[in-house]
């Protein structure tokens, strides 16, 4: 199954310059590993040494935050639409 | 008050600027932040976002309530501007806010302070690996008050 999911501008340089880039998985996490084959260091954006989804960036099935879904562990189907946005934060 | 080169304006319409002064008053005692999508120099929407983390000293942009504002600037090549209130420092970005623009190239970044409660202060600044750099801000052509520059 095609999965298509949208690249934030500070991370399209694992996809040259891509803005969509289409992975398959059955979880968020096989979708990054999927997709860190024909783009490496996607993964390394997205999946820290911790096994989960970095602090700095949010990403979403859909509309929802996929850290209210499962984290990297959040089951997939064939026509949802996954969306990489950076984290906005300050002090 | 702290200075940085100055690189640049911001317009700004009256409105907008009360709106966010506005905004960061509404909750004087946590952090707020939003954004604001201009479209040939003119403010096309200004989305007001919940800080996440609900903190004098912190903000994190809620994610749910992020995102369709985030897409909708994106997918209309809108300017994109980010902004959070300062509740006792002054309107310059700190450590933390550099750091953190890291992850949002492109983006202007505006400070409420509300250091003077009587006198709010918003100021504008581009933040370009780890460089700060200020935007003149006019607001109906006026320059705003800043401060001692």
């Amino acid at each position: 199954m095609a999965i298509e999911v949208r690249v934030p501008t500070v991370l399209r340089k694992h996809t040259n310059g891509e803005k969509k880039v289409t992975g398959s998985g059955h979880t968020l996490r096989e979708l990054v590993e999927d997709l860190e084959i024909r783009h490496p260091g996607l993964r390394g954006a997205l999946i820290g040494e911790d096994g989960q989804l970095r602090r700095f960036i949010n990403v979403y099935v859909n509309d929802e935050d996929a850290r209210y879904l499962g984290g990297v562990e959040t089951p997939l189907s064939a026509d949802d639409e996954v969306s990489i946005l950076p984290a906005v934060a300050g002090g | 008050m702290t200075s940085a080169p100055i690189d640049g304006y911001l317009d700004l319409d009256r409105a907008t600027y009360e709106a966010i002064i506005a905004h960061a008053q509404s909750d004087p005692h946590f952090e707020v932040c939003g954004m604001l999508a201009i479209d040939r120099g003119q403010v096309v929407r200004h989305y007001q976002i919940p800080n996440a983390e609900r903190s004098a000293t912190f903000f994190r942009m809620d994610s749910t309530a992020m995102k369709r504002p985030w897409m909708e600037i994106e997918d209309n090549d809108w300017g994109m501007v980010i902004y959070h209130s300062h509740t006792h420092t002054e309107a310059y970005p700190s450590p933390t806010d550099i750091k953190e623009a890291a992850h949002t190239p492109g983006a202007v970044y505006l400070i409420v302070s509300l250091q003077d409660a009587d006198a709010p202060v918003i100021r504008g600044f581009d933040i370009i690996d780890g460089k700060v750099t200020e935007r003149i801000l006019y607001v109906d052509g006026e320059e705003a008050p800043a401060g001692r520059r």
